[in-house]
């Protein structure tokens, strides 16, 4: 009945989401944002054992203009902040942030004057990775939950609509603080 | 023995220091941990046993006074070579017209380690002195340390410098004090160049200013953030932590029990 | 004494505080005086966020055409408090905090912390030799990890990937070393005050053995890749120049003075953890320039695989905690089959039969140990020169005052002295030898 019977053999049909998806989640270009500790594991990550070319995610670009994936990896200070805003700011979209380790995901053990209580009050946050650092394994684990993200992503009208789903959602969410339960 | 000029206001007249210790008649008293000589700089007052802050005093012990003091002024001889650095120090203080007991507030041998307590109007020559005598030679400064005291009145900003000498392989310490009120010591670049951003960065932690110093400004701190986040009145800044169905406050905001 | 302000700006009190006046003239005719003194010059900011390798440091550079007229540093955008955090936590828990600061030198920094502490404590010589010689044996193994960072992000940023892929491969094999140790690839917090956290597990001396073996042969591949290079040659030698005058002066300690041809190492100078009973050379260059510290610091990986033989050799079993049980607290505890850190000895001897040793159970948890009045110095000869703590007390808990004199942070005050006169690229070689560590150097 569909245009399937209609084809040669040797086609494929998909959606455009899931083929732009497919072609972005192969293709993401992280930018060099090492801070602190965890920059470290990220190029540890890179480098010969842990190979983060197996996953198309090797070549880290040193502008933002060419990156469309920022890995926070480390503290953010004070002083660090705006800058950071700023190299989000100038990266081209669709582009995503994995927070790397606890010190970004919400300021970890430096609760204290200088550093950003959790780069979510700065950049909007894809991946939460946490580790104090994290082992390349479980960057590597990060990275294909991200891959995994940007292949289901949707696309024009449904992306407005994920969006206004998800919004709702969070501003009906139940604040922490209320929840009952184990300190978990 | 007692200085009084370091002692600052804090002195208890009565040498029992307030809480029925008397070091001249108890002689395990000098081990007690606030009574290391009754000459040194009292920096605290402590009160109570375990120094839980918050809440009624529970335990009976809430009566009890102490205070901190620093190690104090030590005699000669100081043993060692501390004494040889202190006598070409003096010596070559007096050959340059100065008065060795004017720079030289008082000497502090504690732990294997001397230190110089130098009037702050004095601290360049010195620093001079140390590093150009050939018998001294304190070829290295390894950088200032700022240290606020907000309990030593008139002494509550202390400036700590390491120098090392590599051709006597020996380390001294210099410590110079200036009150809150008047936070300046003279600055040690024209001597060590080293401590440029060593008092950029006391100068944005504490707010110790050092007098001819070619830029001081702000160096870790964003330039236009307020306040000295190192001294002790400024709070660690920290936020609560929100959990499930609890919430912990920041490690300052916590019972302490120091 | 003068009363001089930092700022010049002019200042005004209102109810509102103070309000500053600053005046620099129309931004137009700025510009334009400017463009008329000299067309050829730019200033370039790098950073802080950039291709090259050594975190968030910026460098301000003013050119003229490829010529570095000017260059300064912009720092303090990893700062973190941690000397502020550390007056907050007990002295043992210092440690987790101190392992933070220069994050590829963590043994580095807990040791010249414990060994302030300890100083402070008056117990030096409690000690037990077990645990210094496996201080010694982790820090020369930390030396290794360091300098093998420090070549492959050096060379990575020549653009010579090989040399970091290599460097890193090896750096691997030492990570797994402390993995096994410690539990953790970075950020170990296992020196502490009096000792250690626990004993080296089992297994942990054979595998040292096979990595020196192995070593001993990865080694040479750096000197037949990158020692007689004509390209790496070109680009290091000459490059980064500072002379035994200007590193005094510059307090440079570290690669950077041996490669000036002073053979000042604390190690040799001022021995702590008893380094003056092992035998090992203090390599010197006297170049001068980065070439001269790449060299020093392959050869001084070779020095420290041979301190790490001494120690296997010394090692044996003993306590690796001093006596004092307060101090000692934490490394009572044994690995239990949950995996966590729980002695059950413990437990039954505090909650079945002893009510004080219940209650010094709960104190020291609670509040930690108690160190004299007074203060201390310690330092040690870490990888990037002289890493010195100057450690408070007031006899609390916890400490009055921390602070770290962070060789990376002295040093890097050098880089305007190396770059200023060169050429732009020449930049990076010459921060890359100084081999400055952002977490050292804001803390």
């Amino acid at each position: 009945m569909g245009l399937e019977e209609k084809l040669p053999s040797g086609f494929l049909l998909t959606t455009v989401e899931q083929a732009a998806g497919w072609v972005r989640k192969a293709s993401v270009f992280p930018a060099t944002f090492g801070l602190a500790c965890c920059a470290i594991e990220m190029m540890t990550t890179g480098a010969g054992r842990y190979d983060l070319a197996r996953f198309g995610m090797e070549v880290f670009r040193g502008s933002p203009r060419q990156a469309d994936l920022m890995i926070v990896a480390g503290r953010v200070s004070q002083k660090m902040a705006p800058v950071l805003r700023q190299v989000y700011d100038q990266m081209p979209s669709p582009k995503w942030v994995i927070s790397m380790g606890v010190c970004a995901s919400s300021g970890g053990m430096f609760n204290n004057y200088a550093i950003v209580q959790g780069v979510d009050h700065i950049v909007p946050v894809d991946i939460y990775l946490p580790g104090c650092p994290p082992r390349p394994e479980m960057l590597m684990d990060a990275i294909l939950k991200l891959h995994h993200k940007i292949q289901t992503s949707k696309l024009g009208v449904n992306a407005e609509e994920a969006a206004r789903e998800a919004e709702e959602a969070a501003l009906k969410a139940l604040p922490t603080i209320e929840m009952k339960g184990l300190l978990r | 023995m007692s200085d009084a000029k370091s002692n600052g206001a804090n002195t208890p007249g009565d040498g029992a220091n307030g809480n029925g210790v008397n070091p001249e008649k108890d002689l395990g008293a000098a081990n007690l941990p606030g009574m290391r000589g009754d000459h040194g700089e009292e920096i605290r007052v402590q009160r109570g046993m375990f120094g839980a802050n918050n809440g009624g005093d529970t335990s009976g012990y809430g009566g009890l006074v102490r205070s901190v003091r620093l190690p104090g002024a030590a005699t000669r001889p100081y043993g060692g070579w501390f004494d040889e650095v202190a006598d070409e120090l003096e010596g070559a203080l007096e050959e340059q017209g100065l008065v060795p007991g004017n720079a030289i507030e008082k000497t502090v041998v504690d732990r294997g380690e001397v230190t110089f307590h130098i009037e702050r109007e004095y601290l360049v020559a010195v620093a001079q002195t140390l590093r150009d005598d050939p018998a001294l030679r304190f070829e290295l400064c390894t950088g200032v340390s700022g240290v606020h005291y907000p309990g030593d009145k008139g002494r509550e900003l202390h400036a700590v410098y390491h120098l090392r000498s590599i051709t006597h392989n020996r380390v001294i310490r210099l410590e110079v004090s200036a009150p809150d009120a008047d936070p300046h010591v003279p600055s040690l670049v024209p001597v060590y160049p080293t401590n440029d951003w060593h008092e950029r960065e006391t100068y944005d932690f504490f707010g110790l200013i050092f007098d001819g110093h070619p830029a001081l400004t702000r160096i870790m701190m964003p330039d236009d953030w307020q306040g000295f986040p190192q001294r002790k009145d400024y709070p660690l800044g920290g936020i609560p932590v929100e959990y499930k169905g609890a919430q912990i406050p920041a490690p300052d905001q916590r019972r302490s029990y120091s | 004494m003068s009363t001089q302000t930092p700022s010049s700006a002019s200042a005004r009190e209102t109810t509102e505080g103070t309000v500053y006046t600053v005046t620099g003239g129309d931004w137009d005719e700025v510009v334009q005086s400017a463009a008329r003194a000299d067309d050829e010059r730019l200033i370039v900011n790098m950073g802080p966020q950039h291709p090259s390798t050594h975190g968030v440091l910026r460098l301000i550079l003013e050119i003229e055409g490829e010529t570095v007229t000017e260059a300064r540093c912009g720092i303090g955008y990893l700062h973190t408090g941690i000397e502020k955090n550390l007056e907050y936590r007990t002295w043992t828990q210092g440690t987790t905090f101190v392992t933070r600061m220069d994050y590829l030198t963590p043994f580095f920094n807990e040791t010249a912390y414990c060994l302030a502490v300890e100083k402070l404590l008056g117990i030096e010589d409690e000690v037990p030799d077990r645990a210094t010689i496996i201080r010694v044996l982790l820090m020369e193994l930390n030396r290794l990890s360091s300098h093998l960072v420090c070549i492959a992000t050096g060379g990575m940023e020549l653009g010579a990937t090989t040399i970091m892929i290599y460097g890193f491969r090896d750096r691997e094999l030492i990570l797994d070393i402390y993995e096994l140790i410690t539990g953790l690839r970075m950020n170990h917090a296992y020196i502490r005050p009096g000792g250690l956290a626990q004993d080296l597990p089992p297994g942990a001396v054979d595998q040292i053995r096979e990595f020196v073996k192995k070593m001993k042969k990865n080694l040479p591949e750096y000197d037949k890749l990158a020692t007689g290079n004509p390209i790496f040659k070109a680009r290091m030698q000459d490059i980064g120049y500072l002379d035994l005058a200007g590193c005094m002066a510059l307090g440079a300690t570290g690669p950077i003075l041996r490669s000036a041809g002073l053979p000042h190492d604390l190690r040799k100078a001022q021995p702590y953890c008893g380094y003056e009973t092992y035998d090992f050379e203090i390599p010197t260059a006297d170049t001068c320039d980065a070439y001269g510290r790449f060299l020093v610091r392959l050869e001084e990986m070779r020095q420290s695989l041979a301190i790490i033989e001494q120690c296997l050799d010394r090692l044996q079993p003993g306590p690796v905690m001093v006596a004092d049980k307060k101090i000692a607290w934490p490394a009572q505890l044994a690995l239990g089959p949950d995996g966590l850190g729980n002695s059950l000895d413990h437990i039954k001897k505090i909650m079945g039969t002893s009510m004080e040793a219940l209650i010094h159970h709960f104190k020291l948890v609670t509040e930690g140990f108690r160190v004299p009045p007074g203060q201390a110095y310690a330092a040690v000869e870490s990888p990037k020169g002289e890493l010195g703590v100057h450690v408070v007390s007031d006899g609390g808990t916890r400490p009055y005052r921390v602070h770290f004199r962070d060789p990376s942070f002295t040093n890097l005050q050098a880089m305007a002295a190396m770059c200023e006169g060169g050429q732009v690229a020449d930049v990076i070689v010459a921060v890359a030898s100084i081999d400055p560590v952002m977490g050292g150097v804001d803390r």
